[in-house]
């Protein structure tokens, strides 16, 4: 497999730069001979479709969803980070790269992560310019807040809901681009395979969501902005429709799979509270910025939190982490949520949970400004656990959020698939083994915005493939593939339902393929992985045609993808024998019990290549090469 | 907790539909509404029967994928809230509730309890949004936006588009979605310059989706989950009279 | 002409109308209510003020003809908006109850129709005066007309129930028409509906206690 990464030679500040002075362009007329298929229409996609739009192509765009305003980049809630230093903090496009960077425990490319900290800048501009209502101080310049991984003050927002204000900032630029006549959106649309003639991707196999129809499309581009697939965990941060079939399938066909263990568990998120439930609600990390984490020093204290004087609390992220204190990054934070609970000094009901406590802040500013800050997490945390977060401290525990790893790309997100595109959380490319509060916004506006313009016209400038034969063999397989395994789903006619192993299957991952990992429960986990698929294709009970909306079909397709991909997720993480990141093996910590990566052995990306059905696949390797940051041990302290 | 739930059952639009009565046991009060369903939907596919059809995704109320009408009431008794949203603890044992999908002309019915909202796309698409080409911003503090009038902006950003305006509206009109829209770009200095043209682009969709009339009934307001307020169906108004009798598009005089 | 037909052609438009035609008709009931106060005054005074109205038949004509107008559109506008909203829900919910809903808001669909009738009935009554419907009509004698109409208890308190169902219909109007008309601001948005209360009561006030007085005798026929 030929992997190679593109990137521009020049010093890292000018690579981008010196990209685009020497990038091939096509010409106006020239585009709009061009069809570019997007799948996915969050903030990578939306952004993707309006953008190239703009520039003339003709754009066929796809979402999940019934309209593209929902997609999942419409959850973030905390913030959106820019080099601006609008503080006068001393922030810079160099530091944002670096802290991203160290964020993701230096396992994302150099040339890429600095592109996305240099791109921040002209993303709030854009955002403002699409009307999208920042947070702005009584002086009407833009407000920032402090997020987690860093020590300056970078991050916007438009109060709890940021992604859901870029989304439509987005959207807006998308539907302009529609009423113009250069987007065509098809909305419960599912992609179900990616076709591929002449080793080249041309377009996708989709169901139309309520009559059933299945049909291809083609174009000269395929671009997946598919989002994560921590859905493989079942319970998680993700809307329940989020999925990994789009980049799976195409996984299938030959693109490379990155770093597919790295996962990222969300420090602070409404604790599990039943075998009902059916996701967590994540509450926005903005919120360490002013709640003090802790649990009580003595283990199995079941007094109300209240009750516990300060003495015998343990304020344990500022106590090990002095310098970064309750703002470390996420995985670090999750990690020693994990530990102290597994200690026994968890609370709540089930004990898997730490308290988030905003008594001293309160205290502090007074309740009004707490209310301003955060009113609409607090009601919404109210809401789901009925007990009031002003009086009480609240109760958090970490979920599966994010997913670092996804389709490897190049440094024109172009996929080892000549014209398949990956943007946003479906590629591998900027987060390493660990994201950083507000930078997903961040990534996924920067591919779709500015990056993908720029990338796709070298691409396409390189010549016009012959139309596509819409009844050529590899259309029809595609299809024939596509529908064979709507047919297979509903002929098992077993007694299970598919919730019932998609649950069974997040058990397994989140225990063993979760916070920590070991060889031992990776192998005891891909053990339960195949014996738990084969229990799937034999029993599980699909009603209902395929001719039809049809929900449980959905969902079906999606969790029979999953079966293979946990298998990948937990092979990867066997094979990392270092702890990096959301990466934590429990054979490789230091003795305080931190991550400690292997830099001699495993400073790369491990790229995965489908080698047929039931074959192992096989690992590639990606070296990571860092000229201008030292590979330090990531401290907090 | 018990509960009799009777159900809008409708395979899909040609279809007539008929409400449907299922007996639940053990509903746990931490359930969310849709957990609920969910919970329902288990025991209908273990029993042969096809589940209840229902939008949702993200189930954290922002979304706005999910609504029906529970008891009359879109989103169900509680404020500022939306299905998923809604936790059982705010029901009684042995509460009998009857669901409906939202009921209008302009959202044809997709099945159960899903309906076609693309009614509020063509809207959007007709002038919901300020033409910003990518890359020609300028630096996102050269234009200064008071405070309040940011926060007045984000007011009425913060609609999710769910369509419970429409579906409580005595009127069926989809005034309160299109309000919100219009005032959030129109509070803002860069929503002025196509500020008359939306309005006018954005109404003439609307109407021609056979939403109702508004008269005010004000019932949007009050089942709004992000209890957005009239008043942006005042601003709407305001924008689109100034637009239709005062200014031809933006050049004064001219149409 | 373009943009009136237009505008007209959207239930915005449409509404705009109906507030339009409202404000005329608004203004004219409270110089018809500050007219009939004056029979509280001398009781030749009120007949003065008829003679006074029917100086210039012109005059007297075009206001009447600008009424009428007025009330034929308002109507006309209404009945469209209603038929639209009629139409826009075709398959009923089996349980609808929307919260917050305004009282006098759905009480416009009927009380509208109701106060149509109860104007024809009134001009028949007390402008035309036709001999079925009133027991001793006297053109001009305004002052004794209305005493001799209102000493017939069931005319008076016909009066007093159409007037209240106006009260309603006047007290949705007027907060409606600032929504409708966009008149809002953070400032005096919240005392629209106070407003709009303070205006019926005045005018629901004015009206009824002509019928009042005369059905309690303060108000009593004068001779000649």
């Amino acid at each position: 497999m030929k992997l190679e990464a593109k990137i521009p030679s020049g010093p890292l500040a000018d690579k981008w730069a010196s990209y685009k002075d020497h990038a091939a362009l096509v010409s106006p007329a020239n585009k709009r001979k061009h069809t570019i298929i997007i799948v996915g229409t969050g903030l990578a996609g939306g952004g993707a479709a309006a953008a190239l739009g703009e520039l003339g192509y003709k754009v066929k765009a796809f979402c999940y969803q019934d309209s593209a305003r929902r997609a999942h980049s419409v959850g973030a809630q905390g913030g959106i980070n820019a080099a601006k230093n609008y503080q006068n903090d001393g922030d810079t496009v160099f530091r944002l790269f670096y802290d991203t960077i160290k964020g993701g425990d230096f396992r994302s490319r150099e040339a890429n992560t600095y592109r996305l900290a240099e791109i921040s800048n002209e993303i709030i501009d854009q955002c403002v310019a699409q009307g999208v209502p920042f947070g702005r101080e009584y002086s009407g310049y833009l407000a920032n807040r402090t997020f987690g991984g860093a020590q300056v003050s970078r991050t916007f927002y438009a109060r709890g809901q940021t992604g859901q204000q870029l989304l439509l900032g987005a959207y807006n630029s998308l539907n302009a681009q529609v009423n113009a006549g250069n987007v065509d959106v098809f909305e419960r649309t599912e992609m179900l395979d990616l076709i591929v003639i002449d080793g080249v991707a041309r377009g996708i196999v989709v169901r139309d969501m309520v009559s059933g129809e299945i049909s291809s499309h083609f174009g000269d581009a395929v671009l997946l902005c598919t989002g994560g697939y921590s859905n493989v965990f079942y319970l998680s941060t993700s809307a329940k429709g989020c999925n990994g079939s789009a980049i799976w399938r195409a996984y299938k066909k030959g693109a490379a799979f990155a770093n597919p263990s790295f996962t990222q568990i969300h420090p602070t998120c409404i604790p599990h509270a039943g075998d009902y439930q059916s996701k967590l609600t994540l509450m926005s990390e903005s919120l360490r910025n002013d709640g003090r984490v802790w649990v009580p020093k003595k283990t199995g204290d079941n007094r109300p939190a209240i009750e516990i004087p300060e003495d015998e609390r343990d304020y344990y992220l500022e106590r090990i982490y002095p310098s970064f204190g309750n703002m470390v990054p996420r995985d670090v934070a999750s990690r020693n949520a994990k530990n102290v609970c597994d200690e026994g000094r968890g609370v709540g009901p089930t004990g898997r949970a730490v308290y988030l406590d905003f008594a001293s802040a309160i205290e502090r500013l007074g309740v009004d400004v707490i209310r301003d800050r955060y009113g609409n997490l607090f009601e919404m945390y109210e809401m789901i656990i009925d007990e009031d977060p002003y009086e009480n401290p609240m109760m958090i525990y970490p979920a599966p959020h994010y997913t670092m790893g996804g389709l490897w790309v190049d440094y024109d997100l172009m996929s080892n698939i000549p014209g398949l595109f990956v943007l946003g959380e479906a590629n591998f490319s900027d987060h390493g083994a660990n994201r950083l509060g507000a930078s997903a916004l961040m990534q996924g506006l920067a591919d779709g915005f500015f990056v993908i313009p720029n990338t796709l016209g070298p691409y396409i400038a390189k010549g016009k493939h012959p139309d596509v034969d819409p009844s050529c063999a590899e259309v029809k397989e595609a299809e024939k593939g596509a529908k064979d395994l709507i047919e297979k789903l509903l002929k098992v006619n077993g007694t299970k339902t598919v919730t019932h192993f998609h649950r069974e299957l997040g058990i397994t991952m989140i225990d063993k393929c979760g916070m920590a990992r070991s060889e031992e429960g990776l192998n005891e986990a891909i053990e339960k992985i195949r014996k738990l698929k084969k229990e799937f294709w034999s029993d599980v009970k699909v009603l209902g045609v395929g001719e039809s909306l049809n929900q449980e079909l959905e969902k079906a397709g999606r969790v029979a993808d999953y079966f293979d991909l946990a298998e990948l997720m937990c092979l990867d993480a066997l094979r990392r024998k270092e702890s990096c990141g959301g990466h934590f093996r429990e054979e490789y910590k230091t003795e305080e019990g931190e991550a400690r990566r292997d830099d001699e052995n495993f400073c790369h990306v491990t790229v995965w290549e489908h080698m047929g059905e039931d074959q192992a696949p096989q690992a590639h390797k990606e070296e990571l090469e860092f000229e201008y940051v030292e590979l330090t041990q990531r401290s907090y302290k | 907790m018990k509960l009799t739930l009777e159900i809008w059952r409708q395979k899909d639009a040609n279809d007539k539909g008929h409400f449907e009565t299922y007996e639940l046991d053990n509903v746990s009060t931490h359930m969310s509404f849709l957990e609920m369903l969910d919970v329902l939907n288990e025991d209908l596919i273990e029993k042969g029967e096809e589940p209840v059809a229902f939008d949702h995704d993200c189930r954290e109320a922002i979304c706005g994928t999910c609504g029906f009408v529970i008891n009359g009431v879109a989103h169900g008794h509680m404020k500022r809230n939306t299905v998923c949203q809604l936790h059982m603890r705010n029901f009684k044992d042995g509460d009998h509730l009857v669901l409906e999908p939202w009921r209008a002309k302009a959202f044809p019915m997709v099945r159960d309890l899903i309906v076609d909202r693309s009614a509020f796309e063509r809207i959007q698409r007709a002038g919901g949004y300020i033409s910003a080409r990518t890359g020609s911003a300028p630096d996102a503090n050269s234009i200064l936006i008071p405070k309040d009038q940011a926060e007045a902006a984000m007011d009425f950003a913060e609609c999710i588009g769910c369509g419970a305006c429409v579906a409580s509206c005595p009127n069926g009109a989809a005034m309160l979605f299109v309000g919100a829209r219009i005032a959030h770009l129109a509070f803002l200095p860069q929503g002025q310059p196509e500020r008359a043209e939306r309005a006018k682009a954005m109404v003439a969709a609307m109407e021609q989706e056979g939403f109702g009339a508004c008269t005010n009934y004000t019932s949007c307001e009050a089942t709004c989950p992000k209890g957005i307020s009239i008043v942006g169906i005042a601003k709407m108004n305001k924008d689109y009279f100034n637009a239709k009798l005062f200014s031809g598009g933006n050049l004064g005089g001219k149409d | 002409m373009d943009k009136a037909i237009g505008f007209y052609e959207s239930t915005l438009g449409k509404k705009v109308v109906m507030a339009v035609t409202g404000i005329i008709l608004f203004l004219y009931l409270v110089g018809h209510m500050l007219g009939n106060l004056q029979i509280f005054l001398d009781p030749a005074q009120i007949d003065k003020y008829a003679h006074m109205l029917h100086a210039s038949a012109a005059f007297l004509w075009s206001v009447r003809l600008v009424l009428l107008f007025c009330l034929g559109v308002h109507i006309y506008a209404a009945f469209q908006v209603w038929w639209r909203s009629r139409t826009a829900r075709p398959v009923k919910y089996k349980v609808f109850n929307p919260p917050d809903v305004d009282y006098a808001a759905k009480t416009m669909v009927w009380s509208g129709p109701i106060i149509a009738a109860f104007i024809t009935y009134h001009l028949l009554h007390l402008t035309v005066g036709l001999d079925s419907l009133h027991p001793n009509y006297e053109h001009l004698g305004a002052y004794n007309n209305v005493i001799a109409g209102f000493q017939q208890t069931p005319v008076a308190i016909a009066y007093i129930v159409a007037l209240l169902l106006l009260a309603f219909h006047l007290y949705h109007g007027l907060w409606s028409l600032f929504q409708t008309m966009g008149w809002d601001h953070p400032k005096f948005g919240p005392w629209r509906r106070p407003l709009a209360v303070l205006l019926t009561v005045v005018i629901a006030a004015g009206f009824i206690s002509v019928p009042v007085a005369v059905m309690t005798g303060v108000l009593q026929l004068v001779g000649g």
